[in-house]
């Protein structure tokens, strides 16, 4: 198998995409002759035309309409917003749109070939407009999916199973990794399954939960446990909606103890949403209350970024917490 | 490939700035209200047949409208909105069109589904939110919709399918059909980002859409002079380098004409193109507003001498295609006909408890499984509170 780097991973998904249907499309802003602004496009209208990988004018909101129409239509439109810090004038047609036209129709029309990709997250010195973590204002809207890699094996597996879903999926690139994460990918076509958790790592102290750019975090921060004698479960939500509760639940009734980490700001972020699903379902079982290591509640900073996110000494600190309380 | 210069106007020494209101519209009219055509018009294709379809489909649309505000003053019906006057824009240009052609309303051409044979039970059973809805009671009334019928499913947000009418036309061309995507709006959610993402993104791409703009003055209670600056609506479709066209919105041979010709146009040059239809609401903008708080009465009777409806019948009467018998009948035969279908839609059971998760996904989670679950053992353990599903699953 060839190392590639996540990049290339998503590129290799697309270009699968794209030769197994004749009607799968890819656009949005620079994605055509120049390959995207990170290069996850290159090649692709070179290969496949200009009518189906092409630039579109510098309008969210009018990429994903677009999309919308030509899911609607029954063409697989796989839609590129820059970065996802600028997702928000595509919101309502997410959020409106995409994600209540199966339903509000009486499934008459629905948009369930209609796959967004963007970049998010921090790490790259990218400031407020170019690091942040919107995944959870997309898991409150009822039939959207949201889905985050952490690895170029995981980023091509699940873009693909993205793409070939009946539903519409936000799937979001975590950009810190697209080349510094290097990893073995099959070059033939497979899939991931979406929906479900990866238990990456057994064990039976505490259970560190993320997703994205967070996963190799908490796979550090597990690591420096570990030489203390404290056992991690180290597991990747993968999929942020619909989110797979039975893997969390068993894996924390296991250990007994939850730690989330994830970039986006403490309030009302998805490790709430977690954490409150999990203390329902497994009260009994809890020996310590559920820790959340979160970005602050603030913009995301440029300067300051370091002491901002979440990283492996701040979670590393957490776990210990949790396992002593 | 950039334009580095726009090599098509004069270069000047001196300040020169182009007036905001200088784009000078024609407007295309062909049929007078007494029901003679303009010398020299050039009359649309229509025959005989095709002209009673579209005259009968003009009286349905009176008729149901009539009946069903009347229904909701009422109480039996929660909302309507009309498209009395402005009918001819939703029927002319559906009778435009081919049925593989896909129609997107904005939520005031119910003329189109009329014309492309949505049924009565259809109407009803969507405005009645009951269990035969093909929308399963999800949407409030006038929100009707048909796969069958290529016209897209109505939602109250307005503009959003604008973009979706460019993505929608630009996949059927790729698939190379002889098809086109008609879409409406009125001139207020021309003020829509979505309206200028959408004239936009269709004209860059090319793609066979049609997008049809109602100009009937108001917005809610906002006349176009609180609206927008310059010439209209079709100014802006100028400005978006778009194939352009501003009619007489109450005049069906004008809509019928500039709607077949965009779509002769769009299909075979594989490009959008903008009519301007303009018209008069006068009506409400649904039940929930009264317009004499913002209009005059001489304003609306001024409009009333144009009526659309009544101009095509004083065609059809001078082709004599069409008699005062033949008027009365008709009239009479769809006030029976909507009057017996609300008796029975009304009667008809609400959607079943089910259906409150299905169609958010492909399948229903896990998660909305449980929870449909809680919300069946709520309804059991009071049904009293809940007459709709209470013992009925």
């Amino acid at each position: 198998m060839a190392q590639i780097n996540l990049l290339q991973a998503i590129n290799s998904a697309l270009d699968i995409a794209m030769a197994e249907n004749e009607r799968t499309v890819c656009f949005g802003e620079d994605v055509g002759h120049f390959g995207g602004v990170f290069r996850a496009t290159s090649g692709l209208q070179e290969k496949y035309g200009k009518a189906r990988c092409f630039n579109s004018p510098l309008v969210e909101q009018g990429i994903i309409g677009f999309a919308n129409g030509l899911a609607a239509q029954g063409t697989v439109a796989i839609a590129e917003i820059q970065f996802a810090d600028y997702i928000f004038p595509a919101f309502d047609q997410i959020v409106n749109e995409a994600a209540k036209f199966r339903y509000r129709t009486g499934n008459e029309f629905n948009v369930g070939k209609l796959t967004i990709r963007s970049p998010y997250g921090g790490g790259i010195a990218g400031g407020l407009y170019h690091s942040q973590s919107p995944e959870a204002y997309f898991a409150h809207t009822p039939g959207l999916k949201v889905v985050i890699p952490r690895n170029p094996y995981q980023a091509k597996g699940l873009l693909l199973a993205s793409i070939r879903d009946d539903n519409p999926v936000v799937f979001f690139e975590p950009k810190r990794l697209y080349r510094a994460s290097v990893g073995e990918v099959p070059e033939e076509d497979y899939q991931l399954p979406l929906g479900k958790a990866e238990v990456v790592q057994t064990g039976t102290d505490i259970t560190l939960l993320a997703w994205g750019a967070q996963m190799e975090i908490i796979e550090k921060a597990a690591q420096m446990a570990s030489n203390d004698g404290i056992s991690c479960e180290v597991v990747d939500l993968r999929t942020i909606l619909p989110w797979d509760i039975e893997t969390i639940t068993n894996s924390v009734m296991k250990t007994g103890r939850l730690l989330i980490s994830q970039e986006a700001p403490l309030t009302a972020g998805f490790a709430s949403e977690i954490a409150a699903t999990v203390q329902s379902e497994c009260f009994l079982h809890l020996e310590s209350p559920i820790a959340r290591v979160c970005g602050l509640d603030t913009p995301y900073p440029l300067a300051l970024e370091k002491e901002y996110v979440s990283d492996h000494l701040k979670v590393y600190e957490a776990i210990k917490k949790t396992v002593n309380f | 490939m950039s334009t580095e210069i726009y090599d098509d106007g004069p270069v000047v020494h001196q300040p020169t700035f182009i007036d905001g209101t200088s784009v000078e519209i024609p407007e295309l009219r062909i049929l007078r209200q007494n029901g003679t055509t303009y010398p020299k018009a050039d009359l649309p294709d229509i025959d005989q047949a095709l002209a009673t379809k579209i005259y009968q489909t003009l009286a349905f649309h009176r008729v149901l409208d009539e009946r069903m505000v009347a229904s909701q003053r009422q109480g039996r019906l929660s909302f309507y909105m009309t498209a009395l006057g402005e009918e001819a824009a939703s029927v002319g240009g559906a009778a435009a069109l081919q049925p593989q052609d896909m129609i997107m309303m904005q939520y005031r051409e119910q003329g189109t589904l009329m014309f492309r044979g949505f049924s009565i039970e259809n109407f009803m059973n969507q405005m009645f939110s009951n269990a035969e809805d093909l929308g399963k009671g999800r949407q409030m009334p006038i929100h009707y919709g048909s796969k069958e019928l290529n016209c897209m499913t109505v939602s109250s947000t307005l503009a959003t399918q604008i973009p979706q009418a460019a993505g929608y036309a630009y996949g059927q061309k790729l698939q190379g059909l002889d098809a086109v995507t008609l879409c409406y709006f009125g001139e207020g959610a021309a003020s829509e980002g979505d309206f200028h993402a959408g004239l936009n993104m269709a004209a860059v791409q090319e793609a066979p859409v049609i997008f049809f703009c109602r100009n009937n003055g108001y917005a809610i209670s906002t006349p176009t002079d609180e609206q927008f600056k310059g010439n209209g609506i079709a100014s802006r479709g100028v400005g978006y380098g778009m194939k352009t066209i501003r009619i007489d919105g109450n005049d069906i041979l004008a809509v019928l004409k500039a709607t077949q010709i965009a779509r002769a146009y769009a299909v075979k040059e594989s490009k959008p193109v903008l009519i301007e239809a303009m018209s008069y609401r006068l009506g409400g903008h649904s039940t929930s507003d009264d317009p004499s708080g913002y209009r005059t009465k001489e304003e609306e009777a001024k409009w009333q001498s144009h009526d659309p409806v009544a101009r095509m019948k004083n065609w059809m009467l001078k082709q004599k295609w069409w008699d005062e018998v033949k008027e009365t009948a008709l009239f009479e035969k769809y006030r029976e006909e909507v009057l017996a279908a609300v008796k029975v839609a009304e009667k008809i059971d609400k959607p079943h408890i089910d259906t409150m998760i299905t169609d958010v996904y492909d399948v229903p989670t896990a998660q909305l499984k449980a929870q449909l679950d809680a919300v069946k053992a709520h309804v059991n353990k009071y049904p009293e509170a809940y007459p709709f599903t209470a013992g009925k699953f």
